[in-house]
C-alpha cells in the first residue's frame, strides 16, 4: 500500500506537466480544429531556453521559466502565422500533415546548431532535497513541479473565465463565424490561445529538464504525444478534461514502469489512446455530436 | 476491336521498355559499372517505391491518413526472417509470409480503427505503428532490441525489380476498377458513396490491407538486403519519411508516388552526410507543399504518354483516373 | 401495397425532438411531395430513411420489408436512392466515374480478374461504360463524360446526382430540393424529366421543394410537416385550403 501511495506521489509531478502540455494540445484544437503536432517540440525549445539561461545567464529557475515561457510564446505565434494560418480553410489532413513538418523542422534545426548531445539541468539551479512525510518520500522538485503547474493552471483558468479574452476565446471555439460577427478578431484570439498553450508548454520543458535532469532535440516527441493522449483522454477542446487527463497519464505511466516493464510504458499510453478513441472518442468528459448532412 | 488492339500496343510497349530497364540495369551490375554504392541506392529506391505506392493507395486514393506504415513493414521484415534465417525456409516463402503477416496486422489493426474520421485516424495509426515496434522489441525469440543479424542477402535485382513491378502493377489495376471506383468514391465524399451502396468500411479496410501486405513485402526485402534489423528502425520517422514521398508526389498519383520516392532516394544519398539537414529538408517539403500546392507535385493526376507525347514516362493509367 | 411505409418513427437530437410519431407511406409509382417551413425536420426524415441517422423508435418499410436500422449502403441495395440538399457529387471525378460508382453494386468481375486484367474485365468495364453513359443521356449529360463533375455548372451538377442516383436502380427515389438554384425554365424542364424517368423506370418518387408552385403542380400527393410532426396530408387542392398549413407557413392570424 505504501509503495502503491509512493509510485502515485511520483505519478503526480510527471502528470502536472503532463497535464501543462496537454492544456496547449486542447486549447489550439477547441479554437482551430488543429492538432499540433509541434507541440511538444515547442516543450523542447522551452527546456533548451530555461537551460541556457540557468547555464549562461545563471539566472534561478523561476526566471528562467518566466523567459522561457516568453520566449515560447512568441515562436508559437510566429509558428501559426507562417504555417497554420495560410491553410485554415484546407483541410484538417492538410493542416496536420503540416503540423508534422513544423515539428521536424524543430527537431532537427535545433539538432543541427545544438547537436544531438544531451544537456544537463545544472544542480546548482536547484539543490535536490528529499522529504519523508508519513513514509513517503517527495523532493522539493516535485513539490516545486506540482505547485508551480497548478498556480499556472489557477492563472489559465482566470485568463479564460474572467477576462474578455478569455470569453472571445471561449465564444471562438463555440462558433467561430458568429464570433467573428459579434467584432471577434479570430485572428488575435488564435494567436492569444498560441501564445498561452506555447508558454504553457515552455513551463513544462523547464520542469522536464528538472524532472529527467537531461534534456535533448527529440525529448518533445514522446511527452508531446503522451500529453496529447492526456488530451484525447480528457476529451479534446475541453480544458479541465487536459487537466484530469494530463494526471491520469502521468499516474497511469508511473504504474506502470513501477509494478510493470519499463519498456512497455510508451506503449501504455498508445494502448489508451486506442481505447478511448474506439470507446469514447469524445473522451471522459467529451458530450457526442453527430455530423451534419 | 479498335480498343483490343491499342490495349495489347500498349501492353507489349510496356512489356518492352520494362525489359529494356531490367536489361540494362542488370549489364551495368554484372559488368560491375554500377558498383555496390549505387546498388545499395538503387535497392532503396525500389524499396522506398513499394512504401510509396502502397501508402498511397491508403492515404491518397483513399484518403484515410495512416501514420503507421513503417509498423507493418516491420512485421514483414520480421515475419520473413523468421521464415528464412531462423526456420530455414526459402526466400519465396518469407516474402509470402512477410506480406501475410502484414496484410493480417493491416486487417487486425484496421476493422477497429478505420471507424476513426481524420486526424484521429492518424494518430490512432501511429499509435498502432508504435506498439508494433514496441511489442517486435520485447520479444525474446526474435532478439529484442538487438534484433536479428546474419540474414542472408537474397534481395537481388531480379527480386527487387519483379517486386516493384508487380506492386504497381497490382496497385494502378486494382484502382482502375470498379473496385477502385469504390475507393476514391470513399476519399471523395464517405456519406454520398454509403447512399450510393458503397460499404465504405469494406473498402477502407481492403484498400488497408492491400496497403499494408505490401510494406510487408518492402519489409522482406529489406531485411534480406542489410544484414540486420531492429525494431527500432522501423520507427515513427520511418513512417513520416514514406508520408514526405507520398504528400511530395501528389496524394493520389501512382506516378507521383513512383517519382517522389525516387527523388527522394536521391535526396538522401546526396545528404547521406548531413542527416539534420536531409530532414529539415523534409520538414520543409511537408510544409511548403501543404501550403502552395496542397494536391502535391502531381497532384491525383498521373503522368501518362500523353503527357510526355511519345516518350514513356510512368505506367499508363486509363481515362478512369483522369 | 404501399412501396415505403414508415410507421410511428422519431428522432431527437440531444433532447431535442426533429421527427416526432410520424406516419407516412409512398404509393407504387407515386409521386409525393413533403414540404414544410425551414427547419421542420424534412431532410432529417430523408437521413432517416436513407440510414444516415439511425431512429430513435419506429419502424421503416419498403416493400414490406423491414429496412429500419440498416446501413445506408445495405438501404440502397434494397432500393432507395437519393439526391442531397448541398449537392454531394465525387468532385475530382469524371462525369462518367461518377455515375460507375453507382453502378458498382453488381460488378461483373472480381478483384483478382480486375488486378490480372483477364478479358472478364475488359467486358465487364464495357458494359458498365455503356449503362453509365445511357443514363448521362437521359440527363443531357453525355457530351460531357469526361468532364470533372466540379467543373460542370450547378443545373448539371443537380442533373448529374439524380442521374447517379438512378443508376443504382433503385425503386424509390428521393429528391431532396431538387430544383433549388435553377431558373423557371430548367425548373419546368426539370420536373418534365422527374415525370418521365418516373413512368420509365416504374419508380415511387419522394421530393422536398420549396417552390410550391412546383410542389402543387406535380405532386400527386402531399404531406407538410411542421416541428417535426405531420399536420396535413392530402392532394395538393386539399393542402392549398388547409388553416393548419396557412398557419404553418403565414403565422397564425391575430384575432
Amino acid at each position: 500500500m505504501l509503495e502503491f501511495m509512493q509510485q502515485l506521489v511520483n505519478g503526480l509531478s510527471l502528470g502536472a506537466i503532463y497535464a501543462l502540455i496537454a492544456l496547449g494540445y486542447t486549447m489550439v484544437y477547441g479554437i482551430i480544429m488543429l492538432i499540433n503536432f509541434a507541440h511538444g517540440d515547442i516543450m523542447m525549445v522551452g527546456a533548451y531556453v530555461g537551460f541556457f539561461s540557468i547555464s549562461i545567464l545563471g539566472s534561478n529557475i523561476v526566471v528562467a521559466m518566466i523567459f522561457a515561457m516568453v520566449s515560447c510564446a512568441l515562436l508559437g505565434v510566429v509558428i501559426e502565422k507562417v504555417a497554420y494560418k495560410p491553410l485554415r480553410n484546407s483541410t484538417r489532413i492538410a493542416a496536420l500533415i503540416t503540423a508534422i513538418g513544423v515539428s521536424l523542422f524543430l527537431e532537427y534545426i535545433t539538432l543541427y546548431f545544438l547537436t544531438a548531445q544531451q544537456r544537463v539541468y545544472p544542480d546548482s539551479a536547484f539543490p535536490l532535497h528529499k522529504y519523508e512525510v508519513l513514509g513517503l518520500v517527495i523532493s522539493n522538485k516535485d513539490i516545486f513541479i506540482i505547485v508551480s503547474a497548478v498556480i499556472l493552471m489557477i492563472i489559465l483558468q482566470y485568463i479564460i473565465k474572467r477576462t474578455k479574452t478569455g470569453k472571445a476565446m471561449r465564444a471562438v471555439s463555440l462558433d467561430r463565424e458568429a464570433a467573428m460577427l459579434m467584432g471577434i478578431s479570430v485572428d488575435r484570439i488564435v494567436s492569444v490561445t498560441f501564445a498561452i498553450g506555447s508558454a504553457l508548454a515552455a513551463a513544462a520543458g523547464v520542469m522536464i529538464g528538472l524532472y529527467y535532469n537531461a534534456i535533448n532535440p527529440l525529448m518533445g516527441i514522446i511527452p508531446g504525444l503522451k500529453a496529447f493522449v492526456a488530451a484525447v483522454l480528457g476529451g479534446i477542446g475541453l480544458i479541465p478534461g487536459a487537466m484530469v487527463g494530463g494526471f491520469l497519464m502521468g499516474v497511469l505511466e508511473t504504474l506502470v514502469s513501477g509494478y510493470g516493464s519499463s519498456m512497455y510504458r510508451d506503449a501504455v499510453a498508445f494502448g489508451v489512446l486506442i481505447l478511448i478513441l474506439l470507446i469514447k472518442p469524445t473522451g471522459l468528459f467529451g458530450k457526442n455530436t453527430g455530423e451534419k448532412v | 476491336m479498335e480498343d483490343k488492339r491499342r490495349r495489347w500496343g500498349k501492353f507489349l510497349l510496356e512489356v518492352i521498355v520494362l525489359a529494356a530497364l531490367f536489361t540494362v540495369v542488370q549489364y551495368l551490375i554484372a559488368t560491375g559499372l554500377l558498383n555496390r554504392y549505387y546498388q545499395i541506392n538503387l535497392t532503396l529506391m525500389g524499396i522506398n517505391i513499394i512504401l510509396a505506392v502502397s501508402l498511397n493507395l491508403i492515404n491518397g486514393f483513399t484518403g484515410q491518413l495512416s501514420l503507421g506504415h513503417a509498423g507493418f513493414m516491420a512485421i514483414g521484415a520480421f515475419a520473413s526472417v523468421i521464415m528464412t534465417t531462423l526456420l530455414g525456409y526459402p526466400f519465396m516463402i518469407g516474402i509470402l509470409a512477410g506480406m501475410l503477416a502484414a496484410a493480417v496486422a493491416g486487417f487486425i489493426i484496421g476493422v477497429p480503427t478505420l471507424r476513426l474520421k481524420g486526424d484521429y485516424l492518424a494518430i490512432a495509426t501511429l499509435g498502432f505503428g508504435e506498439i508494433i515496434r514496441v511489442v517486435l522489441q520485447n520479444i525474446d525469440y526474435i532478439g529484442g532490441p538487438a534484433g536479428i543479424s546474419g540474414i542472408s542477402k537474397m534481395t537481388t535485382w531480379p527480386v527487387l525489380f519483379i517486386a516493384t513491378v508487380i506492386t504497381i502493377v497490382v496497385i494502378v489495376n486494382m484502382i482502375n476498377s470498379s473496385y477502385g471506383r469504390a475507393i476514391i468514391s470513399v476519399r471523395e465524399d464517405e456519406i454520398a458513396a454509403e447512399i450510393m451502396g458503397v460499404n465504405t468500411t469494406k473498402y477502407k479496410v481492403l484498400a488497408f490491407v492491400v496497403g499494408a501486405g505490401f510494406a510487408g513485402l518492402a519489409g522482406a526485402l529489406y531485411a534480406h538486403y542489410f544484414y540486420i534489423i531492429k525494431p527500432e528502425t522501423f520507427n515513427f520517422l520511418k513512417s513520416f519519411d514514406i508520408l514526405v514521398m507520398v504528400v511530395l508526389g501528389g496524394l493520389g498519383s501512382t506516378t507521383g508516388a513512383v517519382i517522389a520516392a525516387a527523388f527522394i532516394t536521391a535526396l538522401n544519398v546526396v545528404l547521406q552526410e548531413y542527416a539534420a539537414v536531409r530532414m529539415i529538408i523534409y520538414a520543409l517539403i511537408l510544409i511548403i507543399v501543404m501550403i502552395y500546392r496542397p494536391q502535391g507535385l502531381l497532384g491525383n493526376k498521373e503522368l501518362t504518354r500523353r503527357s510526355f507525347d511519345k516518350i514513356w514516362s510512368g505506367r499508363h493509367v486509363s481515362s478512369a483516373n483522369k | 401495397m404501399s412501396r415505403l411505409q414508415i410507421n410511428n418513427l422519431s428522432k431527437s437530437f440531444g433532447g431535442l425532438s426533429a421527427v416526432l410519431n410520424f406516419d407516412f407511406n409512398v404509393g407504387k409509382q407515386e409521386l409525393v411531395g413533403l414540404i414544410g417551413p425551414n427547419g421542420a425536420g424534412k431532410t432529417t426524415v430523408f437521413n432517416l430513411i436513407t440510414g444516415v441517422y439511425k431512429p430513435d423508435q419506429g419502424t421503416i418499410c419498403l416493400e414490406d420489408k423491414d429496412i429500419t436500422g440498416l446501413h445506408p449502403y445495405d438501404i440502397c441495395k434494397k432500393g432507395i436512392a437519393r439526391t442531397f440538399q448541398n449537392i454531394r457529387l465525387f468532385n475530382d471525378l469524371t462525369v462518367l466515374d461518377n455515375v460507375k460508382v453507382a453502378l458498382h453494386t453488381d460488378v461483373p468481375y472480381s478483384l483478382t480478374t480486375a488486378v490480372l486484367r483477364l478479358p472478364t474485365f475488359f467486358k465487364g468495364e464495357e458494359q458498365i461504360s455503356r449503362q453509365a453513359l445511357d443514363y448521362l443521356k437521359i440527363f443531357d449529360l453525355d457530351k460531357k463524360k469526361d468532364e470533372i463533375a466540379s467543373n460542370l455548372p450547378y443545373g448539371e451538377q443537380r442533373r448529374l446526382e439524380i442521374a447517379r442516383a438512378l443508376a443504382t436502380r433503385p425503386s424509390l427515389l428521393i429528391l431532396d430540393e431538387p430544383a433549388a438554384g435553377m431558373n423557371p425554365n430548367e425548373t419546368q424542364e426539370l420536373m418534365k424529366l422527374i415525370n418521365w424517368i418516373k413512368e420509365e423506370f416504374h419508380l415511387s418518387i419522394l421530393l422536398i421543394e420549396h417552390d410550391m408552385s412546383l410542389v402543387m403542380g406535380v405532386c400527386e400527393r402531399i404531406y407538410v410537416l411542421d416541428y417535426g410532426q405531420i399536420i396535413a396530408e392530402g392532394t395538393p387542392q386539399e393542402i392549398r385550403n388547409n388553416k393548419r398549413v396557412i398557419e404553418a407557413y403565414l403565422g397564425e392570424e391575430v384575432e
